[in-house]
């Protein structure tokens, strides 16, 4: 029987000292039992220093039930066995503790650099970015490719290797960390002045996503709760947020694969419906949207139904040019049966968000751990089952059509709810030496913050988990034995965040 | 085919009419800053909430520096006098790092046409973009400027591929330790004359990043800057009015 601290709800928060810490040997049976038979999976694992020595904290969610299990261990020297083997979810989570703690994995194969980082405790820089020995096949056929870090269109640096056959690819090894900015190290002794600002560029196109994580998880620590038309007004903005990625990311399919009307038109659209996201907050991208206690602006009757109108106009265009995409034989020749991911891999390596609901798997915060607005109400998490790029690129469709209608029924309730002034400048009042844990289900899938505390209440480890952290892995399976010239669409297709990773 | 065209006719038109009619921006749209009085004696409550520490103030007087304001409206909100309005004026750039500074006796962002670049590159301008810890929200507001509604080729406006097609780089980020080397590199790679453009807050002083460790304070100490646009992020209307401005076309 394990002794992990069971909590219930999203967000949530324990003290520490509820928190018991484990033996090495009860750390990883449970966290093994768990995921083996209890179909719980990692949402976070990550090391933390406890005055002179170091503890690891493992945050284990269940899909099903909603139940969060949080696992510690209290390291007595700086090392510990690796567990990736039978926990492959855990690669990048244990390469990551590796490089903030100068921790030592004792059994790990290749203990690779995970973002160049420095040391949390040292403040050295170890190497720089991208300098390491990579993947390499031998042999006369094989030939290797590097691209990045800077690429050729406006998009964030990263580096791809791939070992080639002919045009066929062997592996696709990714390295990262160029965007690199320090962001878990720049809250430890948060909240500053800065840290919601920082939260809200963790990952600019998640503006809404993460600095709704955020601030869910400072409102719950400090037992204040957000007004119903809050909480609304805030799903609406995650909502668009969503709707306004999905439709760029067709349109940039579009843009690949050489179909430039679909690309046109999604472009514009994309834009139009950031400009929805501006008409509450100012801000394209919702900045300033969410803030402590409330939202940074109220939605009254007549800005709802200017919402409402507009969102009525914009969606024949919207699912036309879509439609269009999907009707067009040249444009499925090209994205069907092509990265293909298998379940087994989804599921080994805990993949999250689009990638696995595109393989039928119901993995949503939304609905898996529901928070907020959607403790309320009732819907189904949009699904595609072929698991490849024509998959990823009609579950955006599902989810933009699923979108419109969750914004809608919100808009209805907002229109009928009575205007509210937010105080913004509100400060949290965070209880001492405790972890709270906080899950969204951004555009790209799920995000999960936890925070601990110390005894003067401040930061003393804040830990992001974007979804590019995990689902990088899967751009790399999915490029297994496909052909180079469809690195490009496949990429695409999954649209990973590099700031996201890189933290 | 009779499907694209049937598509072609729904979705209409879409190029705007910038830069001969003034573009139409949300209500709430926070640009340039308006500073109407002074301040009451020993109030800090702007400087203790702005995130960049943009406001200086001296005496009775504030002046914002917008090389580091996000225009996250909070000064504004909070002011126990209301001294400071933002306006939705969103042509927030310059050639000149001090004319960033607005206070109540400056109300405008100033701008003196280069005439040796207008001469050079007035009629086309070949960008190469650089990310350097830029968190995408930048980067996505320049590449929508490709899109048919801001149509950024029809101004001769184009971003290359290679460093080596560009006149100039437009840099947005931060400049994380990680990318510093990179970014010189791509620099060194463009042929003389060149130009570089700092896009975004983050891009001119390391806006909310900038006591961060892991990166420089933008492209300050590090390159000569040409064109500095305002924002976090900027407003595609404000990108596409600079670099108009800077090729002298406005
Ligand atoms: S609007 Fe600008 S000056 Fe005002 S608080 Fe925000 S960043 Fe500071
Ligand atoms: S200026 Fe703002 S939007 Fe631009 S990269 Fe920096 S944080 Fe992101």
């Amino acid at each position: 029987m394990s002794n992990a601290k069971i909590l219930t709800s999203n967000p949530c928060w324990t003290t520490l000292e509820d928190v018991l810490a484990l033996s090495e040997s009860d750390f990883w049976q449970g966290i093994v039992e768990n995921i083996t038979y209890n179909d719980f999976r990692v949402l976070s694992l990550f090391c933390t220093p406890n005055e002179t020595k170091f503890d690891i904290f493992c945050i284990l969610g269940n899909d099903n039930t909603s139940l969060f299990k949080i696992f510690r261990h209290t390291l007595s020297s700086k090392k510990f066995q690796s567990h990736t083997e039978t926990i492959p979810q855990i690669h990048l989570f244990e390469r990551e503790i590796a490089e903030q703690f100068g921790i030592t994995l004792d059994g790990a194969q290749w203990i690779k650099p995970v973002r160049f980082e420095q040391d949390f405790s040292l403040h050295v820089k170890k190497s720089s970015c991208g300098d390491m020995e990579y993947f390499q096949i031998d042999g006369d056929d094989i030939h290797e490719v590097g691209v990045g870090p800077v690429h050729a269109g406006i998009i964030e640096p990263g580096h791809f290797r791939f070992q080639c056959y002919g045009e066929n690819v062997a592996n696709l090894e990714i390295s990262l960390g160029y965007q690199h900015r320090g962001i878990e190290r720049a809250m430890i002794g948060a909240p500053y002045k800065q840290s919601l600002a920082q939260m809200e560029a963790v990952a600019g196109d998640t503006t809404i996503g993460h600095s709704l994580a955020h601030i869910q998880l400072l409102e719950n620590m400090s037992n204040i709760k957000a007004s119903q038309k809050a909480e609304t007004i805030r799903a609406l903005l995650l909502e668009l947020e969503r709707i306004a990625n999905h439709v760029g990311d067709i349109g940039a399919l579009a843009g690949d694969v050489g179909f430039i009307t679909t690309a046109s038109y999604c472009g514009k659209l994309r834009g139009d419906y950031l400009n929805l996201s501006a008409k509450i907050t100012g801000s394209r991208f919702g900045r300033g949207g969410i803030s402590f206690g409330g939202v940074g602006y109220d939605v009254d009757f007549t800005l709802a139904s200017e919402i409402t109108h507009e969102m009525e106009k914009l969606k024949p265009k919207t699912l036309g040019a879509i439609n269009l995409f999907f009707r067009t034989p040249s444009v499925l020749e090209r994205i069907e049966n092509r990265g293909k991911l298998a379940y087994e891999d989804i599921i080994n390596y805990g993949l999250t968000g689009m990638v696995a609901k595109s393989c039928s798997i119901q993995r949503d915060a939304r609905k898996n751990y529901p928070f907020g607005y959607y403790n309320n109400i009732s819907f189904d998490i949009a699904t595609e089952s072929s698991s490849d790029i024509f998959a990823r690129a009609m579950l955006r469709k599902d989810e933009i059509i699923a979108s419109f209608e969750l914004a809608n029924t919100m808009l209805i309730k907002i229109r009928e709810m009575p205007n509210e002034k937010y105080h913004t400048a509100q400060k949290p009042k965070l209880p001492p030496n405790s972890l709270g844990v906080s899950i969204i289900e951004g555009w790209r899938g799920e995000i999960v913050h936890v925070a601990i505390t110390d005894k003067n209440s401040k930061f003393s480890r804040y830990k992001i988990v974007d979804p590019s952290f995990k689902n990088w892995t899967a751009l790399s399976l999915a490029m297994k034995n496909e052909q180079i010239s469809d690195f490009p669409i496949c990429n695409k297709s999954f649209n990973l965040s590099y700031c996201g990773f890189d933290l | 085919m009779f499907l694209i065209l049937k598509e072609r006719f729904r979705q209409g038109y879409n190029t705007s009419d910038f830069p001969l009619k003034e573009p139409i921006l949300s209500d709430r749209f926070a640009g340039l800053p308006k500073i109407m009085g002074t301040c009451k004696d020993g109030c800090d409550i702007c400087l203790e909430l702005c995130p960049t520490d943009a406001i200086k103030k001296s005496g009775d007087a504030i002046d914002i520096d917008l090389g580091r304001c996000i225009f996250c409206d909070l000064c504004a909100k909070e002011c126990p006098e209301h001294i400071i309005k933002f306006t939705s004026q969103y042509r927030l750039s310059s050639n000149n790092r001090n004319a960033l500074f607005i206070s109540k006796e400056v109300e405008n962002i100033g701008f003196k046409l280069n005439k040796k670049i207008q001469k050079i590159f007035g009629r086309s301008l070949h960008l190469r973009q650089v990310s350097a810890g830029g968190c995408n929200a930048c980067e996505a507001d320049l590449n929508v400027l490709g899109t048919p509604t801001y149509d950024l080729n029809r101004f001769g406006i184009n971003f290359t591929a290679s460093p080596r097609h560009a006149d100039g780089i437009i840099v947005t980020g931060p400049v994380s330790l990680n990318m510093k080397d990179a970014l010189l590199e791509t620099y060194n790679a463009l042929s003389e004359p060149k130009i570089v453009i700092a896009s975004g807050t983050c891009a001119i002083s390391g806006g909310i990043f900038k006591n961060n460790d892991e990166v420089c304070c933008g492209l300050e100490d590090i390159l000569p800057v040409d064109l500095y646009i305002c924002g976090c992020p900027p407003h595609p209307y404000t990108a596409l009015h600079a670099m108009l401005q800077l090729m002298g076309r406005i």
